[in-house]
């Protein structure tokens, strides 16, 4: 663990590397193209806030015009590797003793920004404002603290999931995170500082201190100071959590004898405060009076929250400021109180990136001509430190970081992302199907699944970039940090909010894009694609030949089949890249027979005997046989029902997933065969959309605004998910609006045991909503 | 005319405190002194010929209600207390008067007489006819405002709460005019909503009361009793201690409509003197209660408070922070009121229990 001892004013920038376990370029990144500046100084920690932008590499898919197409030969389209810009908000904390040597290595870095003001905000930015506007010759301009601590907090409500958590300590998993509700407002922050602010946050601009106390986190620290001599702020945490506050507090046993039952007063319930401190001649310990004090002010804190909460009719509560920030003690005595004085209607909710919220504010103050709130964010996974406990149990790795530096990054999303009009409750949607933060059986096994799979992510990572000697290199550092992450997630599962398969894919992306391999299967897809082309009209033909009743389970198994095609089912695709007409037909015969393991399909059958849908929303999941022999005729058939169909593909890159820009060079080359799909398209029954995600899983609550404009548009009435990731890892028990089907095959041998089925079992999930004829 | 046979006690066992009230009949006529035994003229004699007992027992005087008609017998009603510590030397007394040769019953109030039932009976031979706090402090509050004597207006209130210099105690009558919220601070804190005699609920508490003062103050300052705590209170400036808006702000905090002077953290600063760490423990329990208060007020939509119970006694400083903080954070809407027997009402309820069994 690195020393962090005081550093004083007169120290270079070779004390911080001493004092820093990252170099400092692992730190401050990307501040040669930081834009524009924030920070709040508070009591003991620095958080400094930029606007920065990344260039990074981006896989492009471009149709060869008609001209060239023969220079082209046999490739299917071009894929170009580019140079994007995209925006990143970076946010970094460190203790107040590096705030010189930061700000040095700020200046040293600084070149492209034209700014010429810092937003600051906090107790301690007048105090260090001078050294600010020395060092780095920009005009510090103060913000309220509290307008920047609100502004903060609905940023980081609205842009990421998993943000609040309910905290409770004797469950399995301490970290209980909410799902995120799209309506975040009315809700009450409560602020725990030196004294406690109570503010009824009502709008984005519409917010008031509704009360407040001046018993607070200043209160614990400086009465416990007096009462045990003990200074720091953690040291009386940690002898609180060692105490027994009987000894100090007179309890209602100690008055009545036992408990006071008619008013329901349990014996153990505190009385009086100190109550038996009232004598001069005994002796208590300190951590006897520091958990007695710890009591008290909480307990004080959680009333008062709840008195207001009842007075405004919230029941939505957050709580923040240094006396919360992380630390398991208060969390746990907050919730208690809060539990004990509203009998569970209100809830005590605590923010992930609540050290943050006032630089996040203060920026975002200082950013409003470039209108942050009108895009999407994204927290980065590969970027972000993620929630450290500081528990004195959790183990050293940890303990070592929280001394230290802590970083969060957010992208700024191309699109803005909604729910899907669709959703049943959009403020009950949970994604993921499993939480592993609550089942540590499942957390292990996928752990290490993906531990053991990193080997070929990294093979597979240098082969899509054969021509550029040092990709070996980078793959080996993008193995380095991935694991480092799959390692943090051992040891805290709550990291980045609930640990989930998706998270854990997305975290992968995350890194791999961070190390500039921005889509490792482009080129394994376009094999795909290119030699499933080469079929699609003889698969047609056959379902054609078909009877009625026969083409629908054909189709069906056609789509099952289809998703059987993945990287990761090795036995299947050595075959596909043989014979792939051979290979769909193996697939097929692969497949479990019926009945399935979640099989509704003769239901399914029958609603087709009915009226024609109105419109289908249809998120696709592979490249190759998957969505042109799988997913096309499929299509093809709703489309001949005179049902319009609206094609959802990832925006970006992810695993083998086919992306927005290779459908639609495929569909045009579908179309160009096939007058069916053709006319759709050019009537518009046919629609290609992105969803706005990179990710191989789907999260209805955030899916590009567009999309959910088009489903409005178009009365969509039935909506069909398909594949592992998108309907089984996620969305398996999603409650939709409307007609539902979700098709997967499992293809991993735990999941299918976990589901009561084995490999290749079918996942056949027709679903009507109650109350609703078809 | 039949009614409870003397001595008339009623008494309420505090966390902190004994509260004791004794009724001397000053009607007895010559018949009745006659057949009064020795036992009961001993205790008699004992309790009203002397203001202190014991070292720690004491009867205020001041607060004596002469000539007062209870249960068509007319007489004085005194007023006694001593520390809970110190109930065993109590018991002993009774034990060596002789008291439960009288076949009184004894009623009790108070976590005490439940606590302490079986040392009574062990340890003096007596059977506590036990009663609930809350039912005996409303009745108590009701009856004592009901009475009227001559002397000091049992209510008051201080008008001219905003200038902590100038405001003055008014005379105030209750008239049984619901609702009311009643506080209630002894070690800990009771609030309750009164609508009735009969109707009242305990709207909440807080373990923040006279206990967490005088518990704090003697780990702080090393004194020992509530009167030397209160002393260096006096003596005291809670803002060495407390950091106030205007030493973070410069000024008031006008996004927020908060005034220069509200303290913004108690216990934020280093303090010079024991006595302004006493001074900054009483204003900040006092303002702690004042804000909870207000907020059940706001609730429960009451907008008359009254404040009772130990801790305000010869606490001047408390009651006016009280009235202040009630009347400026409520634009004037809450009145804080005050009763002159502060702690005894619990004592009188169950005195009141002796003589009219509900």
């Amino acid at each position: 663990m690195a020393e962090c001892g005081r550093v004083d004013s007169n120290t270079s920038s070779h004390t911080m590397d001493k004092s820093i376990t990252l170099p400092p370029d692992e730190i401050f990144r990307n501040m040669e193209n930081a834009k524009r500046f924030a920070i709040d100084i508070g009591g003991s920690l620095t958080k400094l806030a930029y606007y920065s932008t990344v260039q990074h590499k981006v896989a492009k898919v471009r149709s060869f015009d008609h001209s060239t197409k023969e220079a082209a030969g046999d490739k299917l389209y071009e894929i170009a590797v580019q140079e994007e810009v995209t925006a990143r908000l970076h946010f970094i904390k460190f203790e107040n003793a590096y705030i010189e040597t930061c700000l040095d290595f700020i200046k040293d870095h600084l070149v492209n920004t034209e700014t010429k003001v810092i937003k600051a905000t906090g107790g301690g930015a007048h105090k260090f404002k001078e050294l600010i506007e020395r060092k780095l010759g920009l005009k510090v301009d103060k913000e309220d603290e509290m307008t920047c601590l609100i502004k903060g907090c609905n940023f980081v409500l609205k842009n990421i999931p998993h943000e609040a958590f309910v905290y409770a300590k004797h469950a399995d998993s301490e970290f209980r995170f909410q799902t995120t509700n799209p309506d975040i407002f009315p809700y009450l922050l409560v602020n725990i500082g030196s004294g406690v602010s109570i503010v009824k946050v009502e709008s984005e601009d519409k917010f008031e201190r509704i009360g407040g106390s001046s018993i607070g986190g200043g209160t614990f620290w400086g009465l416990g100071a007096l009462l045990t001599k003990t200074k720091r702020f953690d040291e009386l945490l940690q002898l609180a959590s060692k105490g027994q506050h009987s000894s100090v507090d007179m309890l209602v046993k100690d008055i009545y004898g036992g408990s006071y039952a008619c008013l329901g007063l349990t014996g153990d319930l505190i009385a009086s405060s100190f109550g038996k401190s009232a004598t001069a001649d005994k002796e208590f310990s300190n951590e006897d009076m520091a958990k007695s004090l710890l009591h008290m002010i909480s307990n004080d804190i959680g009333q008062l929250a709840c008195l207001y909460a009842k007075l405004h009719n919230l029941s939505r509560v957050y709580f923040g400021g240094f006396f919360i920030r992380g630390h398991p003690v208060t969390m746990h005595t907050i919730t208690y109180s809060i539990n004990f004085f509203t009998k569970g209607e209100v809830q005590a909710l605590f923010l992930r990136h609540e050290g943050y919220l006032g630089a996040i504010g203060a920026f975002l103050k200082g950013a409003e001509e470039d209108n942050p709130n009108q895009y999407s964010w994204g927290e980065n996974y590969a970027g972000s430190s993620g929630l450290m406990s500081v528990s004195p149990d959790m183990n050293p790795m940890q303990r070592a970081r929280s001394g230290t530096f802590d970083m969060l990054e957010m992208d700024r999303l191309d699109r803005q992302l909604v729910n899907l009009p669709l959703l049943q409750d959009p403020s009950s949607y949970i994604p993921d199907t499993v939480d592993l933060t609550e089942d540590a059986q499942a957390r292990e096994y996928w752990l290490s699944c993906f531990e053991e799979a990193l080997d070929g992510v990294v093979k597979r990572a240098v082969a899509s970039q054969p021509d550029i000697p040092e990709a070996a290199e980078r793959a080996e550092k993008f193995r380095q940090k991935y694991l480092h992450k799959l390692q943090t997630l051992r040891h805290q599962p709550f990291a980045y909010g609930s640990l989930t398969v998706r998270s854990l894919l997305d975290t992968r992306e995350h890194c791999l894009n961070e190390f500039n391999f921005p889509d490792p299967y482009s080129k394994i897809k376009e094999r795909e694609n290119d030699i499933a082309l080469k079929y699609y009209e003889k698969a047609v033909k056959s379902l054609e030949e078909l009877s009625w009743e026969d083409r629908q389970f054909a189709l069906v198994r056609g789509v099952l089949a289809g998703n059987v095609f993945d990287w990761g089912a090795k036995a299947v695709s050595e075959v596909l890249e043989s014979n792939p007409e051979f290979g769909f037909e193996e697939a097929k015969r692969r497949l479990e027979d019926r009945p399935w393991l979640v099989d509704s399909f003769d239901q399914w059958l029958e609603r087709l005997k009915g009226p024609p849908h109105r419109c289908a929303l249809f998120f696709v999941d592979n490249s190759g046989v998957d969505i042109i022999l799988g997913v096309m005729p499929f299509v093809r058939e709703l489309l001949s029902r005179g049902t319009e169909v609206v094609l959802a593909s990832n925006s970006g890159p992810a695993l083998n997933d086919v992306t927005n820009s290779e459908l639609q060079i495929l569909t045009e080359r579908i179309a160009a065969m096939d007058p069916v799909i053709d006319s759709a398209l050019r009537e518009d029954r046919l629609t290609l959309v992105q969803d706005g995600s990179s990710s191989p899983c789907l999260d209805l609550s955030r899916l590009d605004k567009v999309l959910a404009m088009l489903v409005r548009e178009r009365q969509t009435d039935l909506v069909i998910i398909e594949g592992m990731g998108r309907a089984i890892h996620t969305n398996y028990y999603a409650m939709l609006s409307c007609e539902s089907l979700k098709m997967a095959v499992i293809k991993n041998s735990w999941l299918a045991d976990r589901l009561g089925g084995k490999l290749f079992s079918v996942v056949f999930k027709y679903e009507v909503p109650a109350g609703k004829p078809h | 005319m039949s009614h409870r046979a003397f001595p008339w006690f009623g008494m309420d066992i505090g966390g902190t405190l004994v509260k004791l009230v004794y009724f001397e009949p000053k009607d007895i006529t010559t018949e009745e002194e006659q057949e009064e035994v020795e036992n009961l003229r001993s205790i008699r004699h004992y309790l009203t010929s002397n203001t202190a007992y014991g070292t720690t027992g004491i009867r205020d005087v001041h607060l004596e209600m002469k000539d007062l008609s209870l249960c068509g017998r007319t007489g004085n009603l005194h007023f006694i207390r001593f520390p809970t510590h110190d109930l065993p030397v109590f018991m002993q007394m009774g034990r060596n008067k002789h008291f439960s040769s009288l076949h009184t019953t004894l009623c009790a109030t108070g976590g005490g007489a439940y606590k302490f039932e079986s040392d009574f009976r062990t340890m003096a031979d007596l059977e506590l006819h036990k009663l609930d706090e809350l039912d005996c402090l409303v009745r108590g509050v009701l009856y004592i405002d009901s009475v009227i004597t001559s002397g000091p207006s049992e209510c008051y209130y201080f008008e001219n709460p905003s200038d902590l210099d100038h405001c003055a105690q008014k005379p105030y009558t209750l008239e049984n005019d619901y609702p009311l919220l009643l506080v209630n601070i002894g070690s800990g804190v009771s609030i309750l909503a009164v609508y009735s005699e009969n109707n009242y609920k305990r709207v909440t508490g807080t373990s923040l009361g006279g206990g967490t003062f005088l518990g704090l103050c003697c780990l702080l300052t090393g004194c020992s009793t509530f009167e030397e705590a209160l002393e260096m209170a006096s003596q005291g400036e809670s803002t060495h201690v407390d950091k106030l808006v205007r030493d973070i702000y410069g000024g008031d905090y006008e996004r927020f409509g908060l005034p220069g002077w509200t303290v913004a953290s108690s216990f934020s600063r280093e303090p010079e003197h024991r006595w302004d760490l006493a001074r900054a423990t009483l204003v900040t329990i006092t303002n702690n209660i004042g804000s909870i208060t207000r907020m059940c007020a706001l609730n429960e939509n009451i907008e008359r408070v009254v404040f009772v119970g130990n801790f305000l006694r010869v606490n001047i400083l408390s009651m006016k922070l009280l009235a202040y903080a009630m009347d400026y954070w409520s634009n004037g809407q809450l009145k804080a009121l005050f009763l002159r027997h502060e702690g005894y009402f619990g004592a009188v309820g169950a005195l009141l229990g002796l003589l009219h069994p509900s």
